[in-house]
């Protein structure tokens, strides 16, 4: 995909006196995909790091590559770049050649020289890529460099700076004559300003601030922080809004059963299908059901943007991961041609997803509009963050299963849940404009988004609902119910949360009351060696098995980083879990930056513990109840187990994605673990206390 | 300017110098230190003390400065992290930091170098429970605390003497 939008050398790689410039379309959130490109590109043209620059992420100059999610970058992005690079570096090999009047197969590269047998005549690589000509387009098939053996790990870009408190992340960008706006929330999504009072504005305004309202939409913006903060509570004060009807309450998971559904059979190999649903499973001996909560993002640092609207080009500085995208539906909701339009990509807190960075780029263009010329930094409150970020949604899974001389013959899986496609992009009927916050709240208000199936391979509810088991049969459904009750969108691992922990729970109780060993049991049903290679891998490290230890594996999307997971565990006599120690053993290809990778994984696999234990959004028909860390508590440092990593190379496969590998195992595992300590079979996330006791009495 | 509230000049000793600000007393130290100050190394996480991206030492103790007026930092010596690494144990704790590479999008990190600086500096040589209770304040989202716990030993190790 990368390729074919950013089809030549150039797109990818310049020249800028002895350094290189790499350019990417995928921006860095802390997953380190920066320093993946640049160890890719270290590679392929032999220049230390300090030799190459990575280029802004910006629109007009980047490749166009869409969104940076999927665990993709590396596939696509790196390999992009891989092969850019591997390009130029044979062109340029072949120019060496002709001017030595040697065989470019005699040549040798190394420090970005290369030289003649012997070492006598020697030429620089990168004034020969700056000639190289502009159309050569990217050879996909260019051999990859081998692995120089004394290639030392790379720090990850800006540690140094961050340790020092001197890295600059989009919140603490300063611009001569800049000002701070701050928006005020209306108390749900479901209310409109009905009337402002004058005097609030009055007061703010005779400060030096100015009020900015678009029907519902109103903010406050100032020469300082502090005071933008205290006058948009002063104006909050003077709001009087209509409540309508307020927000449907009930539990989320009911009406996922209840709700009109767009419904597609879902063919083995995760590609959903239009046409009618194949009939139920007969005969089936298990079943199951599991029901995740929606759950935030809850990036550490509240969205912000930078955004200034001069005459003729409005500028905004976004942690969005997706600038053209993000590009284009700004421009759509304005009326402004896209070009007049530029985006640049800045480092802000880690997002995991679709958080709230799309929607305050576009409030802050909103303020820019009214103050011309005037660099604008918007900043969410925290109560924003939790309360307006488009959350994960809801959803149930049920399985059933036929087990047959201790084998599992058959198999059905159903997924059920709202859109995970809430991201602003282009689409009929102006998806793009639909998909910001703040298009709900202006003068002629747009209808929220409502989910259109995703059809793609293990897309997003159905995202490894196909077991990577060789099960003889298989029926899978998707069910997309749009229209939830709160806004839903991507968050790290989309519908692979959910599906991997079902699947799990499932073949760990068959497993159990089949008194098989829950890997030998996986093993039986596994022909992919490279499975059976990372699950023996775990088998072979783990110690005597506590009472609490649960096991899981998945392949993320059935295609990319193979990953088992061991989690032991305790349960206190106040039903608490308590981490003690994760194993994960993955493989995820040709690795590339090995810290990195690691990072990834035990970060991974700390979300999904998260996840399992502490999150879910609530709220009432007056609005969100989760609103800060207190209501919508995470895991903290008094709960981090030990975790042990295994990582299995494989220089000649691919790079496959890793940032979402873990968390799906790790949640399936710490449930598993828990049916192991207690006997309970949880079936709703997260696995409080009041979880634990509950299912207790109910047993 | 209109009539905003009334300013007060306050002196705060930060990093070893009495710097001299006129702030309305409410404003939370965090928005003196950044807005005023230009010290943008502590992060605005919360403005509520419940995730420690605002960490500073005070008097040696680690305090949160996003909800707490600066006027109540008055004659207490404040350290932020543009100025720990002038104490031998903060410099060792940032080291440690980057040898551990205990960071992922980095938003927490200065607060946690601050926290970190503080425990050793009162408990050398914490046990894991002691420094997972002294972090507990402290969120960090991208899941890099093992590599904290890491750093924490790394730098209790090269303080030992």
């Amino acid at each position: 995909m990368s390729l074919a939008a950013a089809p030549l050398v150039r797109d990818w790689l310049g020249v800028e006196g002895d350094r290189a410039v790499i350019r990417t379309g995928k921006v860095d959130f802390g997953q380190r995909i920066t320093t993946a490109l640049l160890r890719i590109a270290c590679e392929e043209l032999t220049l230390p790091p300090d030799r190459i620059r990575v280029a802004p992420v910006r629109t007009g100059a980047a490749p166009d590559e869409g969104i940076t999610s999927g665990s993709n970058s590396v596939e696509q992005s790196g390999h992009a770049l891989r092969c850019a690079t591997a390009t130029a570096r044979e062109a340029a090999a072949a120019l060496a050649a002709q001017e030595l009047g040697l065989d470019p197969a005699r040549l040798t590269l190394a420090d970005g020289v290369f030289a003649a047998p012997g070492g006598a005549n020697r030429i620089d690589l990168l004034p020969l890529i700056a000639r190289l000509n502009p159309a050569l387009a990217v050879n996909a098939s260019a051999p990859a460099s081998p692995r120089r053996a004394h290639d030392a790990p790379l720090a990850p870009r800006g540690l140094r700076a961050m340790v020092e408190g001197r890295y600059a992340f989009l919140q603490d960008l300063d611009m001569p004559g800049m000002w701070h706006a701050r928006v005020v929330r209306p108390p749900h999504a479901l209310a409109r300003l009905k009337s402002l009072d004058p005097e609030a504005v009055t007061a703010v305004e005779e400060t030096g601030q100015r009020v900015i309202r678009d029907g519902s939409f109103l903010a406050v913006a100032g020469p300082a922080e502090w005071p933008v903060l205290r006058a948009s509570l002063r104006l909050a004060r003077g709001c009087d809004w209509d409540l309508g009807e307020g927000l449907p309450e009930g539990s989320p998971f009911d009406r996922l059963d209840t709700d009109p559904a767009i419904s597609l059979p879902v063919a083995p190999g995760g590609k959903p299908e239009k046409g009618s649903l194949p009939p139920p499973l007969d005969s089936f001996t298990h079943r199951l059901r599991v029901e995740r909560p929606n759950t935030l993002h809850g990036s550490l640092g509240p969205s912000a943007a930078l955004t200034v609207w001069e005459e003729d080009v409005l500028r905004i500085t976004t942690h969005s991961q997706g600038i053209y995208p993000l590009r284009d539906s700004i421009a759509d909701s304005l009326g402004l041609d896209p070009d007049t339009v530029e985006i640049t990509h800045h480092p802000a807190a880690g997002c995991y997803g679709h958080n709230g960075a799309d929607d305050a780029a576009f409030e802050a263009a909103l303020v820019a509009r009214a103050l011309p010329g005037t660099p604008i930094l918007l900043k969410w409150a925290r109560e924003d963050e939790h309360a307006w970020e488009p959350a994960a949604p809801a959803m149930a899974i049920d399985l059933a299963a036929r087990v047959k001389g201790g084998q599992i013959t058959g198999w059905s899986g159903e997924a059920r849940g709202d859109t995970h496609r809430g991201r602003p992009r282009p689409g009929p009927d102006r998806a793009g404009p639909q998909r910001l916050l703040a298009n709900r709240f202006r003068i002629d208000p747009m209808a929220p988004y409502s989910g259109q199936p995703n059809m793609n391979r293990h897309g997003g509810l159905h995202r490894n609902l196909d077991p990577i088991y060789d099960f003889a049969s298989r029926r899978l459904v998707k069910h997309l119910v749009p229209d939830g009750p709160i806004r839903s969108s991507a968050l790290r691992c989309l519908g692979a949360v959910a599906n991997v922990w079902a699947i799990e729970s499932l073949v760990d109780q068959i497993a159990g009351e089949t008194l098989q060993d829950p890997i030998a049991f996986r093993l039986a049903h596994l022909d992919d060696p490279r499975a059976i290679t990372v699950l023996e891998g775990l088998r072979d490290s783990l110690g005597p098995a506590p009472e609490g230890r649960g096991i899981a594996y998945a392949q993320y999307k059935n295609a990319q980083t193979r990953c088992a997971i061991a989690v032991d565990l305790t349960v206190t006599d106040h039903a608490e879990l308590r981490l003690d120690r994760i194993a994960i053993v993955a493989d995820a290809g040709r690795i590339v930056d090995e810290d990195g990778l690691r990072a990834q994984l035990e970060g991974g696999a700390l979300q999904g513990a998260s996840w399992a234990l502490y999150e879910e959004v609530r709220w009432d028909r007056d609005g969100m109840l989760t609103r800060d860390w207190d209501s919508y508590p995470v895991i903290r440092f008094d709960n981090i187990p030990e975790i042990a990593i295994t990582l299995i190379d494989r220089p000649e496969d691919p790079s496959v994605g890793a940032g979402e590998a873990s968390p799906p195992p790790t949640v399936a595992a710490i449930a598993n673990a828990v049916h192991a300590a207690t006997g309970l079979r949880l079936t709703r996330m997260p696995f409080t206390p009041d979880a634990l006791q509950k299912a207790a009495l109910e047993a | 300017m209109g009539a905003g509230p009334a300013l007060v000049s306050l002196t705060l000793n930060i990093n070893g110098t009495d710097r001299v600000v006129d702030s309305d007393p409410d404003t939370p130290l965090i928005f003196v230190l950044r807005d005023e100050l230009g010290l943008k190394g502590a992060k605005l996480g919360c403005g509520l003390e419940q995730c420690g991206c605002c960490a500073v030492l005070a008097d040696g103790e680690v305090a949160l400065s996003c909800a707490t007026p600066a006027a109540v930092f008055e004659g207490k010596e404040i350290v932020t992290i543009e100025g720990i690494g002038a104490r031998a144990m903060g410099a060792a704790v940032q080291d440690a930091f980057v040898a551990a590479s205990a960071a992922q999008c980095g938003y927490c990190t200065a607060g946690l170098v601050v926290a970190v600086t503080g425990l050793l500096e009162t408990n050398p040589a914490p046990t894991r429970d002691e420094t997972a209770e002294a972090l507990t304040p402290h969120l960090c989202r991208c899941g890099s605390h093992p590599r904290v716990f890491r750093a924490v030993e790394i730098a209790a190790a090269a303080t030992d003497r």
